[in-house]
């Protein structure tokens, strides 16, 4: 049994009733107990001072990749846990490609019980549309869901086959799965190292089109509305997937979206140099690209920000533009930067981000959390938004280093994450 | 006292040289043309210099081009090439590299698949490192040959036309050519199938020309590229066949033109392709003094990076 | 600030030619076979003075040459690359003839080691003399000049300046101090 928590003196944000205010949070028996002024815990509870600090539910991220099984040197479940924790998530998506993949039972119990032995945040594995990623056969979506997954998806890889699409997103339905693809028409993209554009001419790299992404997201949205299947369109990268996102919508379509703080950051200029850290795909696109995914995001167009958490060896990244890896780290990084490029420009109130990144998600995979309402998991988040800090990477919880970010200023901080009634993350006692 | 302005520790490509520094290469190349003609063609500049010639695709031309420059230089030269090396073994280019230090060598003439892998290499390690071409990114010295070649031909490079023409989109030398062509103010303008010519070239300066025929009419020089052959297979393109006959620089073509044209190709050359056999032998064609001017060029590069000193003076009266 | 005196004026420079120039002939046993080698940047000039001198004395063309030793420094580590290289011009063989190397300061005597190298890849002269207007002591090397314009010692740091009309609008000698 767990020490009741008494979270005292917060600015108390809670997206999923509306709520912004000074008050005490008490926690007891794994659940919120209540939310209220003048709360007196129980003998013997543990107290945290939030005076000045933002309470608010537990961040939760639908786009991580943990790498175990089969790449534990990049990550495992525990460490990439223990990252979310430190980043103030308090629950994490693992994607499937793994080794073997999440496309069967086993592969899925198993990185339950390794988030259950680390203790740390919740990990909700997300199993395969296809077995073994291979886009031809469709993966048992009742074993998977009965197993754990939240959700199927082959990311990583786009489903190209667009009758395969379709009965995902019909079968799908009996059990109320999201399919969440990754959209690249590879024949388009194919071999591409960066965003094509003047970036790329000049360095000789072999751009990936916006319309790559553009035509799967245009097919994905017409296989929605042709089934009324429930699609979640990850890492969107360009100015033409949002206005795609944006009418179906008005459409009333079954469709959701998310964002990456990178892409929510940067532009093509930084892989200048060939900076392999700038590698990933969909590719960093161009400064129009960046405002109208800031739009979205604001306007609701794209739900949720993601981070694609992707670890890769320090030397994987080590090397040639064209032979270096996709992806980077996002967990640690995520909320300083939203903060950052986000709030303090005055795009998006902290209750407006918090609603994108903890009970928005929470919603769309339908996972318990992203809220403080009594009887709520206490999955809880305390949180600076003011402090300024400097990206250090070897600071890093994550067994990667792989950030763009590293030496970069910026504000806002998870001081302490609880999950499950227990505190995970203590940044003054780390 | 003259200050000359300096290269740096590498010659990664033209994009970030100044007028100055390309100016002062070829000068340099101009006095270096004179050693290739004497009775002994070697100088002891860089006695004593070791340079490995790091070659990660095959190349003839190239790699003969900077090994005459380098042995007329009085350098020790090994030739690293990526068959029988460790390299394909599956080696990474940063381990080479370091392996190549420890060797304590002092310069390094890299020509590798990949955009960036000159750059790449002279971040890590202290000898200097020349690009010999990285993928489609630059290829400096076949660069700055074709402007010395035009310079002889010219007298000047400000207000010349130069067409480049075919394969921009693959082409590292077409990307050093543009640098190099308009710092020293000439006009440049591409011409090839929009297959292979990037959307946004004419962010760099310069202007699409879509048919060959008003290029050469628009042109003083063309410089012609190669097409690599497997263009065709990937699709960018239906036929040679077709590419000749839309897109060939033919000797009918530049009669109707009827003016003197200075025709240019970095080699090697697809005869009734991209370039048809009666021009490429033809009166308009400097190809052979481009190949001469390839070594005084290198020889050029090699003495200015060698020294490495960031400022040196010329230092008058006596000695 | 450095001040400037002179050491030859425009007549002095004048009268030192005029007298290298028959010394040249005397010590070269007549203008048989001779050839004149200017080393860049002002032994240019002088050389093609003295060969103008030799041919108006002998009443034949003397040819003259221009030597750029810069590619035979043994400096490149210490001060890097020159940034200028001059000409170099060889007019025609010189296996068995008499090589005039001519230069304006003889100080170290590094340069005119370079030289003889530079010179011994175009050829084997039969001799090889050397003329310099001004030999200002400070030998580093066993070389000495065979004709002589002036000598004068100068103190390591001075400089000194030979300025000639074809590039610098007047002749004469300047003694530099810093």
């Amino acid at each position: 049994m767990t020490r009741p928590i008494l979270i005292k003196g917060g600015r108390v944000i809670d997206p999923s009733r509306r709520s912004d205010g000074i008050a005490d949070v008490y926690l007891a028996e794994g659940r919120v107990a209540s939310v209220g002024h003048g709360i007196v815990g129980e003998d013997g509870c543990q107290v945290i001072d939030a005076t000045g600090k933002v309470v608010a539910p537990g961040l939760i991220d639908l786009h991580v990749h943990l790498r175990e099984p089969g790449f534990e040197d990049l990550e495992t479940v525990a460490t990439g846990a223990m990252a979310a924790a430190a980043g103030g998530f308090t629950a994490v998506c693992a994607m499937p490609n793994t080794d073997p993949p999440q496309d069967n039972q086993g592969t899925i119990g198993f990185v339950i019980s390794q988030a259950q032995k680390a203790g740390k945040a919740r990990v909700y594995p997300v199993g395969t549309i296809s077995l073994g990623q291979k886009g031809e056969k469709l993966s048992e979506f009742g074993e998977l869901m009965s197993a754990g997954a939240v959700a199927v998806s082959d990311d990583g890889k786009p489903i190209m086959n667009s009758h395969l699409m379709r009965t995902a997103l019909e079968y799908a339905k009996t059990f109320g799965l999201p399919i969440a693809d990754h959209c690249e028409e590879i024949t388009l993209a194919h071999a591409g190292a960066m965003h094509e554009g003047i970036v790329a001419t000049r360095l000789g790299l072999k751009g990936i089109p916006a319309a790559a992404e553009e035509i799967h997201v245009a097919r994905d949205i017409i296989l929605s509305e042709l089934t009324g299947g429930q699609i979640h369109l990850c890492h969107m990268s360009t100015r033409g997937s949002v206005a795609l996102i944006r009418r179906a919508k008005d459409m009333g379509l079954n469709v959701s979206a998310e964002v990456t703080p990178h892409h929510l950051t940067l532009t093509h200029h930084a892989c200048e140099g060939y900076n392999t850290n700038a590698k990933m795909n969909p590719p960093l696109r161009e400064e129009a690209d960046v405002e109208a995914l800031q739009q979205a995001l604001k306007d609701g167009t794209i739900d949720v920000i993601a981070t694609d958490h992707a670890p890769h060896h320090y030397d994987a990244k080590e090397r040639e533009f064209d032979e270096a890896p996709n992806g980077i780290l996002g967990l640690e990084t995520a909320f300083g930067l939203a903060v950052s490029q986000l709030v303090r420009p005055g795009l998006l109130s902290l209750s407006d981000l918090l609603y994108r990144m903890s009970t928005r998600p929470a919603q769309l995979f339908k996972l318990p959390g992203g809220s403080l309402a009594t009887n709520a998991p206490a999955d809880v988040v305390i949180l600076d938004p003011d402090v300024e800090w400097t990206v250090d990477p070897r600071a890093f919880f994550s067994k990667s280093r792989n950030t763009p970010f590293g030496g970069r200023t910026v504000r806002g901080r998870a001081e302490v994450t609880i999950v499950r009634g227990r505190v995970v993350h203590d940044r003054a006692g780390a | 006292m003259t200050k000359a302005p300096a290269l740096g520790k590498d010659l990664v490509g033209l994009e970030h040289l100044s007028a100055e520094q390309i100016r002062l290469i070829l000068e340099t190349a101009e006095a270096f043309k004179e050693v290739s003609e004497r009775p002994i063609k070697k100088v002891p500049a860089l006695r004593g210099k070791t340079i490995v010639n790091l070659f990660f695709e095959a190349s003839t031309r190239t790699r003969t081009s900077f090994e005459f420059a380098e042995k007329r230089l009085s350098a020790d030269t090994v030739n690293v090439a990526s068959s029988g090396s460790s390299v394909s073994k599956g080696e990474t280019l940063v381990d080479t590299a370091r392996n190549l230090e420890a060797m304590r060598i002092d310069m390094v003439v890299i020509r590798h698949p990949s955009s960036g892998s000159a750059e790449f290499l002279g971040n890590r390690i202290r000898s200097n490192v020349i690009n010999a071409g990285d993928g489609k990114h630059e290829h400096p010295t076949q660069g700055l040959l074709d402007l010395l070649t035009l310079r002889d031909k010219f007298g000047k490079l400000e207000g010349l036309k130069v067409a480049i023409c075919g394969d921009v989109t693959h082409s590292r030398v077409a990307r050093s050519n543009i640098w190099g062509l308009r710092k020293l103010g000439a006009q440049v303008a591409v011409c090839g199938p929009a297959s292979l010519v990037p959307r946004d070239i004419a962010a760099l300066g310069v202007e699409v020309i879509p048919h060959i025929d008003d290029a050469i009419r628009w042109a003083d020089a063309l410089n012609v590229l190669r097409l690599q052959l497997e263009r065709m297979t990937s699709g960018f393109i239906p036929s040679l066949r077709e590419y000749n006959r839309v897109f060939g620089v033919t000797r009918e073509r530049l009669e109707r033109a009827q003016k003197d044209l200075v025709v240019m190709h970095p080699g090697p050359m697809n005869r009734g392709v991209e370039i048809d056999s009666d021009v490429a032998d033809g009166p308009f064609s400097v190809i052979l003094p481009q190949v001469t001017n390839g070594v005084a060029v290198r020889m050029a590069v090699l003495y200015l990076l060698a020294g490495g000193g960031p400022d040196w003076q010329h230092q008058g009266g006596g000695e | 600030m450095p001040t400037r005196s002179n050491l030859l004026d425009e007549r002095a420079v004048t009268r030192a030619l005029t007298r290298m120039a028959s010394e040249l002939v005397e010590h070269a046993e007549g203008p048989e076979g001779l050839v004149l080698v200017g080393i860049q940047r002002r032994g240019v000039q002088l050389a093609a003075r003295l060969a103008q001198q030799v041919e108006q004395l002998e009443g034949r063309a003397i040819p003259c040459g221009a030597l750029d030793i810069t590619l035979y420094r043994d400096d490149l580590q210490a001060i890097g690359p020159r940034p200028r290289i001059g000409e170099t011009r060889i007019p025609g063989d010189l296996d068995g003839r008499t090589v005039v190397i001519v230069d304006d300061v003889l100080y170290t005597g590094r340069t005119i080691r370079a030289a003889l190298d530079e010179l011994a890849d175009f050829g084997r002269p039969r001799r090889i003399l050397l003329c310099v207007l001004v030999d200002r002591g400070g030998r580093e090397l066993p070389i000495q000049p065979d004709i002589v314009g002036v000598t004068q010692p100068i103190a390591r740091g001075d400089r000194v300046d030979v300025m000639v009309r074809e590039l610098d609008g007047r002749d004469a000698v300047e003694l530099v101090r810093e």
